[in-house]
Parts: C-alpha cells; sequence; structure tokens
C-alpha cells in the first residue's frame, strides 16, 4: 500500500511540531524519515499511525483516506523506541494479542505465533517474558507482534535508538532482509544517517517540521537539496564560507590554477582513510579526506607546506544555492 | 541557526475511547463532589447560619478559644519533636546497621495501621492510671502531646527516609578530607538537602494533628480549658445539638488545615525542581 | 554524636511510645486469662461491631477502588484546566478532622440537612458514606504514580494492533497496575477498619446496632469494663498488624517479579 501524506500541520500548544507537510511513500518501498531531535518526524510518523490527529492536512494509505479514522481500524503496525512490551504477558501471548484481540481460534493464534516466532528467530523464546529479554530480542519480539495482523503498512519509530550499537547494526541489516522477504511498505524514523543511507530505498530529511528534502540516498548525498541536509548527512568542510565534501578537497605538491596554500597542521591515519586538517593562508582550517594510496603518494606530513583547492572535476555543485 | 525547542510532553489521550474520557472524568468529579465537597460546602454554610455575628461569637467563646489554643500549641510542640526525633530515627534507620533493624523500620508504620481509638488505649495502659510503671498522665496536656507524637509518628520519618537514602556521600567525604567535624557535615551538608522532606513531613503532622480526635479522647479527659482540643470541642457542640457553633469552629479547623496542605504542596513542588 | 548514642535514643524512643504500650495492651487483655478476653469480644454486640465493620469496608473499598482507578486514569493521560485542582481536592480528606467529616455528613444527610433523608445517618448507610470519605484518596494516589511512570506505549501498541478502549484498560492498563491497585486497596482497608471519629459522630452508637470495632472499644472502655475494652482493642491491633505485614509480604514479592 502506498502511503501519502499531505499538507499535515500540528501544533503542541503553541509549538509547531509540523508546518504544513506533504510526503508520498511508494508501496512495498522501505522509506527513512531522517532528522535531528525535536525535527518532527516521530509526530509525523504518529500521525500517519493514527496515534496522533493532525490540525490540518489528509493521511491516505493505498486509495483510502484514513483521516478520521483511529489507530485500530488503520492497519498499521507500529514498533517503538522502547519496545512497548506487554510485560505482564509471555512472548507468545504479546506476538498474539493482536489475535486474540480479533477474537482469532486458539489454533490459528498459536499457528500464526509459531511463524512468526520463526520469522524473527526467537522460536525458543515464546513462554519467556519480555523482561528476560535483551533489548535486540524484545524489539524482534515487537516486529513480531506487528506483522501478526499483517498490516498494510508497517511503522518504527527509531527502532533501534535504545540498543548497542552493534545491535544496532545487525538489527537494521535483519530489517533490510526481512523487509525483501516480506515487502510490507515500510517507513522507520532515524536521527541516525549511516542507518538510513545504509538500508532504505528513499530517505526524507525532515527539519524544524519541514521537510527539507525527499530522494533515494544517493541523491541526497550528491545532490543535497540545502546545507541543512548536506551537513547531515555526509560529512563537510568549509571552504572560504562554502560547504564542501572533504573528498572533494584535491591536495597537491605544487601550485595550480585556483589553489591556495596551506600547512598540513594534523594527520589521521584511519585504516584505509586518512584525515588531514589544513590551515590556508586566509581563512579557517579546513578537512580533507583522502584514501591512504593517495596520501602516501603525496608523501604527506605535518608541518608541510601544500597546495589546496576544490576539486574542479568532482561534481558540479558543491553546494546548494539555497540555506 | 536556530535550534528547534523541544516539544512540550504532549499528555495522550490517544484513541482510547473508553465512552470518552468525559464520562470518566465526569464521573470522578461527581463523586468527589457528592462525597467530599457538599459535605464540606455544607459545613461552612452552616457556620454563617445564624449570620456573621453569631459566626464570631461562636469562634470567640472563651472555650472554643482555650480549645483552639491548646490544639494549636499542642500540634506545633509535636511537629517540632517530630521533626527532630523524626530525622533522628529516619538516620539511624539509613546509615546504622544493627540486628532486627528491619523489624524496627516495619514498626514506624504502626501507628498507620493502629486506629486512633487504640492507640489512645495504649498509652492509657502503660501512663495511665493502672499503669505498672507508676507514671500516671491521664488528663493532662502531656496526655495530649504524647498521644498526638504516637499518631504522627511516621510522617517525619517516611518522608526523609528515601531522600537520605538517595543523598549522594561523596560531598560528605569531601568535607570530611577538609577536616570538617561529623556535627558541622551534618548542620551544613546533610540538613539542608533534608529541609524540604522534613518541612513536609513537618506539615502533614501538623495537619494531622490539628485535626486527631481518637486518640486523644479516653486519655485527656477532654476536660474544658484544661484538656479539651478543638476536635472534641466540636463533637461536644454536635452532641449537644449546636451544629452552628461545631461548624465555626470546623471551620476555622479547615482553613487551618488547608493553609498547612498548600504550603507542604508548595514546599513539596519547590523540593523537587532542585 | 556517637552512634550507640543515636542508635539507643531512637530505640529508646520508639520503645516508650510505640512497643512497650502496645505490649501492655496485649498484657492487660488476656491479665485476667484468654478465657476472659474471649468471652468480652464474642458477646453479641461485639459480634455485631466486628461483622458491621466488616460490612461497612466491604462496600467503602470497592467503592474508592473504583474511583481510584478512574480518577489516576483520568490525572494520568489526560491534560485540561483544572487538573491541578482535582488534583489537590483529592487530598482533602486527609486535611479534615474525622468530627468535622461526621459533621458534614450529618448536615448533608440528616434529617434536618440537605438531602433531608431518614436511614442514612445513624445508620449503616451513614457510617459507610463517613469510611468513604475518608478512606478516598488512597486508591488513587497508589495507582496515578503507576499509570505515569508507565507512560502510554503499551496502550498505544494495543490500539494499534486493533484493540478498542475496553479491551485495552482490561488487558493492558489494568495489569500494569496490580500492584498499585493491591496496596491501594489494603491502605484503603485498613483506614477503614480504624476509622472512629467520623463514625462516632454519625452512627449515634447504638450498641448493637450502628457500633464498629473502635466505637466498641470506646464504649468497653466507657462503660469500664477495662477487660473489653482491651480484649477488642487487641483484635484491632491484631488486625493492624496484619495489614502491615500483608503489606511488607506483597511488596517483597513486588521486588522481586520485576
Amino acid at each position: 500500500m502506498a502511503i501519502e501524506a499531505r499538507n499535515i500541520t500540528k501544533r503542541f500548544g503553541d509549538y509547531v511540531a509540523l508546518d504544513d507537510v506533504t510526503i508520498s511513500v511508494p508501496d512495498g518501498s522501505l522509506t527513512a524519515l531522517l532528522g535531528p531531535s525535536g525535527s518532527g518526524k516521530s509526530t509525523l510518523l504518529r500521525v500517519i499511525a493514527g496515534l496522533e490527529a493532525p490540525d490540518a492536512g489528509d493521511v491516505r494509505i493505498g486509495r483510502e483516506d484514513v483521516t478520521a479514522k483511529p489507530a485500530r481500524s488503520r492497519g498499521v503496525g507500529f514498533v517503538f523506541q522502547h519496545y512497548a512490551a506487554f510485560k505482564h504477558m509471555t512472548v507468545a501471548d504479546n506476538v498474539a494479542f493482536g489475535l486474540a484481540v480479533r477474537k482469532r481460534p486458539k489454533a490459528e493464534r498459536k499457528a500464526k505465533v509459531s511463524e512468526l516466532l520463526e520469522l524473527v528467530g526467537l522460536s525458543h523464546l515464546g513462554e519467556r517474558y519480555p523482561p528476560q529479554l535483551s533489548g535486540g530480542q524484545r524489539q524482534r519480539m515487537a516486529l513480531a507482534r506487528a506483522l501478526a495482523v499483517e498490516p498494510q503498512v508497517l511503522l518504527l519509530d527509531e527502532p533501534f535508538g535504545a540498543l548497542d550499537a552493534r545491535v544496532r547494526e545487525e538489527l537494521r541489516r535483519w530489517l533490510r532482509r526481512l523487509h525483501d522477504d516480506v515487502h510490507v511498505t515500510t517507513i522507520f524514523v532515524t536521527h541516525d544517517q549511516e542507518e538510513a543511507m545504509e538500508i532504505s530505498e528513499q530517505i526524507v530529511v525532515v527539519n524544524e517540521g519541514r521537510i527539507e528534502q525527499s530522494a533515494s540516498p544517493g541523491e541526497i548525498y550528491d545532490k543535497p537539496a540545502s546545507r541543512f541536509v548536506m551537513s547531515f548527512v555526509g560529512p563537510v568542510t568549509k571552504v572560504a564560507g562554502t560547504l564542501v565534501r572533504p573528498h572533494d578537497i584535491q591536495i597537491l605538491t605544487e601550485a595550480h590554477e585556483a589553489t591556495q596554500e596551506a600547512v598540513v597542521t594534523r594527520l589521521w591515519w584511519l585504516g584505509f582513510e586518512v584525515r588531514v586538517e589544513l590551515l590556508p593562508a586566509e581563512g579557517e582550517a579546513l578537512y580533507a579526506q583522502l584514501s591512504r594510496t593517495e596520501a602516501d603518494a603525496l608523501a604527506l606530513s605535518e608541518g608541510q607546506i601544500v597546495h589546496v583547492r576544490v576539486d574542479p572535476t568532482r561534481g558540479p555543485q558543491r553546494e546548494p544555492a539555497t540555506p | 541557526m536556530t535550534v528547534a525547542a523541544r516539544p512540550p510532553r504532549a499528555r495522550r489521550a490517544g484513541n482510547l475511547q473508553i465512552g470518552g474520557p468525559l464520562a470518566a472524568g465526569g464521573f470522578s468529579v461527581a463523586w468527589l463532589t457528592l462525597i467530599v465537597l457538599i459535605p464540606l460546602a455544607a459545613v461552612v454554610a452552616r457556620s454563617f447560619d445564624d449570620g456573621l455575628g453569631s459566626f464570631f461569637d461562636d469562634v470567640t467563646a472563651p472555650q472554643a478559644v482555650a480549645a483552639m489554643k491548646l490544639t494549636l500549641v499542642a500540634s506545633l510542640i509535636v511537629a517540632a519533636i517530630d521533626a527532630v526525633m523524626g530525622t533522628l530515627i529516619a538516620w539511624v534507620l539509613v546509615r546504622d546497621e544493627f540486628p532486627g533493624k528491619s523489624v524496627v523500620n516495619a514498626l514506624i508504620d504502626l501507628p498507620f495501621a493502629l486506629p486512633t481509638i487504640v492507640a489512645g488505649l495504649v498509652l492509657l495502659a502503660l501512663y495511665g492510671p493502672k499503669g505498672p510503671i507508676g507514671i500516671n498522665i491521664a488528663y493532662t496536656r502531656v496526655a495530649v502531646i504524647m498521644a498526638l507524637l504516637f499518631i504522627t509518628l511516621p510522617f517525619v520519618v517516611r518522608a526523609v527516609q528515601p531522600v537520605l537514602m538517595a543523598l549522594e556521600r561523596d560531598v560528605e567525604e569531601a568535607a570530611q578530607s577538609l577536616g570538617a567535624r561529623p556535627w558541622t557535615i551534618f548542620r551544613r551538608i546533610i540538613l539542608p538537602a533534608l529541609r524540604p522532606a522534613i518541612l513536609a513531613g513537618v506539615g502533614l503532622s501538623f495537619g494531622r494533628a490539628v485535626g486527631e480526635f481518637g486518640s486523644i479522647v479516653l486519655i485527656s479527659g477532654n476536660l474544658p480549658y484544661k484538656t479539651e482540643v478543638a476536635s472534641v470541642l466540636v463533637y461536644g457542640q454536635i452532641e449537644s445539638d449546636n451544629t452552628t457553633g461545631a461548624a465555626a469552629v470546623s471551620v476555622v479547623l479547615l482553613a487551618i488545615s488547608f493553609l498547612v496542605l498548600l504550603g507542604i504542596s508548595y514546599v513539596a513542588r519547590r523540593g523537587i525542581r532542585r | 554524636m556517637s552512634r550507640i548514642a543515636l542508635r539507643s535514643i531512637a530505640i529508646g524512643y520508639l520503645a516508650a511510645l510505640l512497643v512497650v504500650p502496645v505490649g501492655m495492651v496485649f498484657y492487660r487483655a488476656f491479665e485476667k486469662g484468654f478465657a476472659t478476653a474471649w468471652d468480652a469480644v464474642t458477646t453479641p454486640p461485639a459480634q455485631h461491631a466486628f461483622y458491621l465493620t466488616c460490612m461497612i469496608a466491604l462496600v467503602a473499598v470497592p467503592a474508592n477502588a473504583l474511583f481510584g482507578v478512574t480518577t489516576a486514569w483520568v490525572l494520568a493521560r489526560h491534560d485540561f484546566r483544572g487538573r491541578r485542582v482535582l488534583d489537590v481536592l483529592i487530598d482533602l480528606p486527609f486535611a479534615v478532622s474525622p468530627v468535622i467529616v461526621g459533621l458534614a455528613l450529618v448536615l448533608v444527610w440528616g434529617r434536618d440537612g440537605w438531602f433531608g433523608m431518614t436511614g442514612v445517618i445513624f445508620s449503616a448507610p451513614g457510617m459507610i458514606l463517613a469510611t468513604i470519605f475518608i478512606s478516598l484518596p488512597f486508591v488513587v494516589r497508589e495507582v496515578l504514580p503507576v499509570l505515569e511512570e508507565e507512560g502510554t506505549d503499551q496502550e498505544e501498541a494495543a490500539s494499534t494492533l486493533g484493540a478498542r478502549g475496553w479491551q485495552t484498560f482490561w488487558r493492558i492498563t489494568l495489569p500494569t497496575i496490580r500492584w498499585g491497585l493491591t496496596y491501594g486497596v489494603v491502605l484503603s482497608t485498613a483506614r477503614a477498619i480504624g476509622e472512629f471519629g467520623a463514625v462516632a459522630v454519625v452512627s449515634g452508637k447504638i450498641s448493637g446496632r450502628t457500633e464498629t470495632l473502635t466505637l466498641f472499644v470506646e464504649d468497653r472502655f466507657q462503660s469500664l469494663d477495662l477487660t473489653g475494652a482491651y480484649a477488642a482493642g487487641v483484635v484491632l491491633a491484631l488486625l493492624g498488624v496484619s495489614v502491615l505485614t500483608l503489606m511488607t509480604l506483597l511488596q517483597r514479592r513486588h521486588q522481586r517479579s520485576r
């Protein structure tokens, strides 16, 4: 089911969380709502879910206008950052909840629960209680629970935010694989740009209640629509007041057209990558990023005088015209 | 670039719709009104039934004044003793270790679990006319104080205990390493941190003491001008069908209690904000 | 102040004020033998007092439990003007002297009162109303913090999974608050059993008809039947101690199940 949210405005008292926001999510895709804390991305997700009512605008799931419908009638599966596990029920009962509430027969519930627990790799933990599970296991249970009622749409609110870095990485890849198997239209909210870039097909960048850009990861990175998007997704450095990608900085041993002199003030050798801090003759310090090979070829060392410029061959636009 | 402000904690009613929160809220308010507010309003109304002048007379009658004075003074004394003893007991319960400590800790709640009339009986058994140790405080003002100490014991202790437990020791240890003596550390570092809790406990003690009836009624003898507290006076007036007079004194007592209640919640909120 | 000194003062104070007096009551009750004490608390008026006390509690406590859970839910899950006022008002019963409670109820429900009814004052219904008044806040005060701490996540999850309002309440909210509710009910019951002043005013203290256990104690005392008074006092003390023990046991079970 495709999802469309149009002209959504949401206020909490005087605070405007969403300001006339419109997004479109294709059927069967995996979309990330990416933005800093307080940007409104979670609010938008909750409006789509029906957990918040917008002050203006409408939400469509498939062809249907669901704006007036409560969450329970929208056919959405929702996964919370802190799992929202039903602590007083077993894992199996948690997963079966949606079916129990629809009064499905016991045999059907049992079968479905088995199927889903196997899907998420928790088959052996059905009789345990959520407090006995690890964070990652609880979140997988939450996913199984949401999928049990065969939702048209899956919504995840910072699903991995409460987990360790390693578990986060594992689970995000697992989510991608799950999505490839199950093919439910999925939206997830995150503030981690690496996470968004790695697994989503479409990224919607949200900031201060507005959409900054909605595009594929590659396009977000190469053709950022604003300074905010550019600095939020991917590394940036400043050259003469302009935002530039550090790997677009060219370091040369001799002066060329458009280069200026700079001193190498620091070097970081980070495996394959080398990061260089440079102090130009005029202006503030900037950072460049090279491959090991390139750095070796230049025989870089701290204190060395080099010549830098923005690589003229790389990309047509370094910084968007609009702030 | 401006930083997005934190959105206010939205209290999410979501789509729970159990006949709507309106019905539930309505029930709560209706119940509260019927059970509590209307009866209290009746007291206020009755107290002015014979006019403002009569109200004033009722409240300034010598017996009433004596009773209220005794009530207030006794409650203040008890509150002060509670502040000291309550803090001391809380200190011992938190910082000390000895066999049977958990029993002692559970005992603190005994005055809450015992009916007030039994509390009076209990004190009478030991400190009354037939008491085994020869002390007889029955029919004296000491009896009033003692009864009030009994029933207000838990308030300060239970208010201070959690705060004391949560206190971080490193500040005390730093003071120690700088040469401060234990009493100084207590006075300048610990006590200020405990002050809101002590005040809250004292407020509860005082509020409770002002209205206390059951524990005093047996042991004090209820002698007018000597050991009659305000609540007993009110009771006597109800028995003699002087409901207007009873209501008048009640209004004064209520006013005091409400002020104390508001004071406590103010102190509690200030303490939390620190 | 040395540690031992502080400890001694604390224990000494508690012993003199609490422990020894309570011990004395037990002693006095059984001074003339267990049989005498037993006889004193099994007379028809005594039995009736016991029955009446239980009956009142059995009505008042569930009523306040219903009020408590509803009000806690309203306060925890909704923002509305006057929320703070409602919150403070709930604590009113703690601030009102029991005798004033009795007076207030007489003025409203008595024959010459605002509602002008008979059969309420000087009778069980009036005593039930008085008991409801004084035990009103307990369940709210125990359940509300639990609801506030737990947050709405579980309830929202249930909603997205298709549960209607009632289903969410029964399957999710109620189990979540069960400990708070239990504590509130226990405290409420103890308070209801122990009430004296309010029921003293409202009941007319008619022996064998409108006496609760607490009123019975006073009645025995005034009748110079000290053994009877102490024996009934022991019954109430035992009830009180049972409540304390129950609470402690419940708290321990609760901690272990976390």
